[in-house]
């Protein structure tokens, strides 16, 4: 489960680079993470690659992606983004379940192998993958956090706040968006390779739009802007997956297949509530020290 | 998909993009909502196939506009991309609201078997024809309103200025209630038509939203008559990618116009004419 929490907090703060800090919108975020989980797994299987160097394919491929659908809609609204993005995830789905010759189709991939798996109880498994996902997760965050606060970060967030201003001041505007979205890429390949490491297994079914929502909700809960927030709005979301899946105990008479319902229900209706009434998130983004008109600027903290 | 039913639910979505201005996901899951009404209709109730297509448009009309004003009316202020976030989460959400009553099962509409009408060696079903003139007549319908109605012209006058169509005296929030109404009700048919063709489940609409997209964007986002043109086009291409790709990739020849779209000539699509 804490696994599991690490890598939605890594996808979440690969929307963050986008969405959060670049204002770009990324409805597909299920295929970046599915294309790194298929690199990986195939890197480890067809080709025999280490897993580190599976991670870097799986965030390459991931980063290439999203470069190319950055760079077709750079030019146009945000609206063409979202559009593209979603059919992306899509289109990666039926790729994956009709090149049999490649992915074995809804069988799905198994056998992909872990760090030393086999060789440790899968409790000590656990601990140890949970160890390397928390690593991943620093190592991340770091960079994150460190473009954040960069020159680099404050264009992009000039970008989302306006992009012609952002123009006008000489920054070269579709250049940013689009290496933002590449990178913001990597960090959801990155995590799908991660992904297929640590399950072992890995078809198409787990990768649907469902999970696209969940990783919108855990950034949006945790606070759009903030990459703790990404953090900490990942451990929910994973603490409420995780909590309602026993709820068939608490919803007596009703068919596992309305359970689900319900359960798919209640994450797009709190993803809705949350966008209405705490748009900011539980850790709204730390504002920049700068002066605002009439009041001094605060001493640096 | 056949172009023509394509065609409904595309010109749909073509006409609430330039009012409402944000891409409106629920196209999809009113097309499912649309799809199950008729179904409710046609098994339940007993009624042939045309009422019940009108039913469809009615209750996904309806649930179109309270959807709207009860969850994403309220969100529009905080920019088009937010209130896009939450259709795809209201999507989802209304998914499972029919998922819940109705199961994930296939179910088809009783309708009467008929046997192919044989024609110069060409096989036609009748239903096929019954299913193009009734998106025939709705796409009819909804240009001879928009080009000859007071109430088309201000919904035109919204799309194109809404500050000056304020001005003028339009009422934006009453045209915005009717667009939604037209619009989710079109795809609400179109959703049933898909119905009428093979069979439902709740994710009917969502299976066609690429093709719907496509459809409404390889012309001209918000030209109505293009959006059909462009509905024609995809539901040909789709047809044709069966020479070359496997059956499955059928939807993602929306996707391929798209992308191929913008990378050659998005200036094309730029131009954003209302109507």
């Amino acid at each position: 489960m804490a696994t599991y929490a690490g890598l939605y907090a890594l996808l979440a703060l690969g929307l963050n680079v986008i969405w959060g800090m670049g204002g770009m919108i990324n409805l597909g975020l299920v295929g970046f993470f599915a294309v790194g989980a298929y690199v990986a797994a195939l890197a480890a299987l067809k080709l025999g690659a280490p897993m580190l160097a599976g991670l870097c394919l799986a965030a390459a491929a991931a980063a290439a992606a999203g470069w190319a659908m950055a760079l077709a809609t750079a030019r146009l609204r945000g609206d063409y983004l979202a559009i593209i993005t979603l059919g992306f995830s899509e289109v990666v789905r039926l790729v994956a379940s009709n090149e049999i010759w490649l992915t074995r189709g809804t069988d799905g991939i198994s056998g992909i192998p872990g760090p030393w798996r086999g060789r440790l109880t899968p409790e000590q498994f656990n601990l140890v993958y949970l160890v390397l996902v928390v690593v991943a997760l620093g190592i991340v965050f770091a960079m994150i956090e460190r473009l954040r606060r960069s020159p680099y970060g404050r264009v992009l967030r000039a970008i989302r706040d306006d992009e012609q201003t952002a123009e006008v001041a000489g920054k070269p505007v579709r250049a940013f968006k689009v290496e933002a979205f590449a990178l913001s890429a990597a960090v959801l390949g990155l995590a799908g390779g991660l992904y297929a490491h640590y399950t072992s297994f890995i078809a198409p079914d787990a990768f649907v739009p469902l999970v696209t929502i969940y990783v919108v909700l855990a950034l949006t809960v945790g606070g759009t802007g903030n990459n703790w927030g990404a953090v900490l709005g990942a451990c929910l979301v994973v603490f409420f997956l995780e909590s309602t899946r026993f709820a068939t105990a608490w919803l007596p008479g009703l068919e596992p297949v309305q359970v689900a319902a319900v359960r798919e229900f209640t994450i797009g209706a709190s993803l809705i509530l949350v966008l209405r009434f705490r748009p900011a998130g539980i850790l709204p983004e730390p504002l920049p020290h700068i002066a605002t008109s009439g009041a001094a600027a605060p001493p640096e903290g | 998909m056949a172009g023509p039913i394509l065609a409904v639910p595309a010109i749909g979505f073509t006409a609430i993009h330039p009012v409402l201005r944000f891409p409106n996901f629920t196209v999809a899951s009113h097309a499912t909502i649309g799809a199950f009404a008729g179904y409710v209709a046609n098994t339940a109730g007993g009624l042939p196939a045309a009422p019940c297509v009108a039913l469809a448009f009615v209750v996904a009309g309806l649930a179109g506009v309270i959807n709207d004003e009860v969850v994403l009316k309220p969100l529009r202020p905080s920019g088009a991309l937010t209130t896009a976030i939450a259709a795809i989460a209201l999507g989802i959400a209304l998914e499972n609201v029919v998922r819940f009553v109705f199961g994930n099962d296939l179910r088809g509409y009783a309708l009467p078997i008929r046997r192919d009408w044989q024609w110069a060696g060409l096989r036609i079903g009748p239903q096929q024809v019954q299913n193009f003139a009734i998106a025939l007549t709705a796409m009819t319908a909804v240009f001879a309103f928009l080009a000859f109605t007071r109430t088309g012209k201000s919904m035109r006058a919204v799309a194109d200025n809404p500050m000056l169509a304020g001005i003028k005296g339009i009422n934006a929030e009453a045209v915005a209630r009717l667009v939604n109404f037209v619009g989710m009700g079109l795809a609400g048919v179109g959703g049933m038509l898909i119905g009428l063709d093979t069979t439902i489940d709740p994710l009917t609409g969502f299976r066609v939203i690429l093709s719907v997209f496509a459809a409404s964007f390889i012309n001209d986002l918000g030209s109505i008559p293009r959006a059909a043109v462009g509905a024609l086009s995809i539901g040909v291409a789709e047809e044709l990618s069966l020479l070359a790709l496997a059956p499955a990739y059928r939807t993602a020849v929306g996707f391929a116009a798209i992308l191929l779209v913008l990378t050659l000539r998005p200036r094309g699509i730029l131009g954003e004419r209302a109507y």
